[in-house]
């Protein structure tokens, strides 16, 4: 069999939680090249600046179509840049609650090296260039949560300027 | 030219909708934002060139040099804080 024929789809956005398992096993599913799996989960915290129960629960808005077409062409970035097999990303969107599962991250390699730096890239990518928006609810009411510098940094170390939150 | 305008986040809840078409002249994205500044203190308050805001031509990120074409889906929005 064909590795590249039984890749799942690279992307998806949903509402519903993901079971990491599951996708690594739909990752690696009968492709024997592969000798690392490296994975990335964000989930949500319950503070923003270092309050305890500071975020009652997060709201995450997306712009649909360009946002599966801005992480396929990450992931294509990825291939170009690193020796990778497979990657997947799954980012949830709507109401989510401190300690819910927000991202995943995947990728597959035939040694850690390219999939450690692949997953790391393909954050670092999404944080700043990817059409998401959250917004916290918060004792005091809603906010939206502002950009990090630090996160158009890490952007930078690829050589690539994120030029996102300025 | 008609063009199809998104907005996003905070400045699809200050200007009060998530689009609208517009007829225009304008040859880039820039002058679109500038054209659109001059619609309601709304658009001028998130759009003004005082916001940080990040653009989008037909789903591809754009800056303000970027070329209009019609028919295009224009998005404005804040920076992005996914992930």
């Amino acid at each position: 069999m064909n590795p590249s024929n039984v890749q799942p789809a690279r992307v998806a956005i949903q509402v519903g939680d993901f079971d990491v398992s599951r996708e690594i096993a739909q990752l690696r599913l009968g492709d024997k090249r592969v000798g690392a799996i490296c994975s990335f989960v964000g989930t949500v915290r319950d503070r923003n600046g270092g309050v305890p129960d500071s975020v009652q629960s997060l709201e995450l808005e997306h712009y649909p179509g360009m946002t599966e077409r801005s992480i396929e062409a990450m992931i294509d970035e990825a291939h170009a840049r690193f020796d990778i097999f497979g990657a997947r990303v799954v980012h949830r969107v709507g109401l989510l609650q401190p300690l819910d599962q927000i991202v995943l991250v995947a990728v597959t390699s035939a040694h850690r090296g390219e999939s450690f730096k692949a997953c790391e890239f393909l954050m670092d990518y999404l944080k700043t260039q990817a059409p998401f928006w959250k917004k916290e609810q918060t004792p005091e009411g809603a906010r939206w949560v502002d950009a990090r510098v630090s996160d158009d940094a890490a952007l930078q170390r690829w050589g690539i300027n994120a030029g996102n939150a300025i | 030219m008609k063009v199809e305008v998104k907005y996003f986040a905070s400045i699809r809840e200050s200007i009060g909708v998530p689009g609208e078409q517009i007829e225009t002249s304008a040859k880039t994205l820039g002058e679109l934002r500038t054209s659109l500044v001059s619609r309601t203190e709304a658009h001028a308050q998130s759009l003004g060139h005082g916001r940080v805001l990040r653009m989008a031509l037909n789903q591809v990120m754009a800056e303000e040099s970027t070329p209009l074409c019609d028919g295009a889906e224009v998005a404005f929005f804040p920076p992005v804080t996914g992930g």
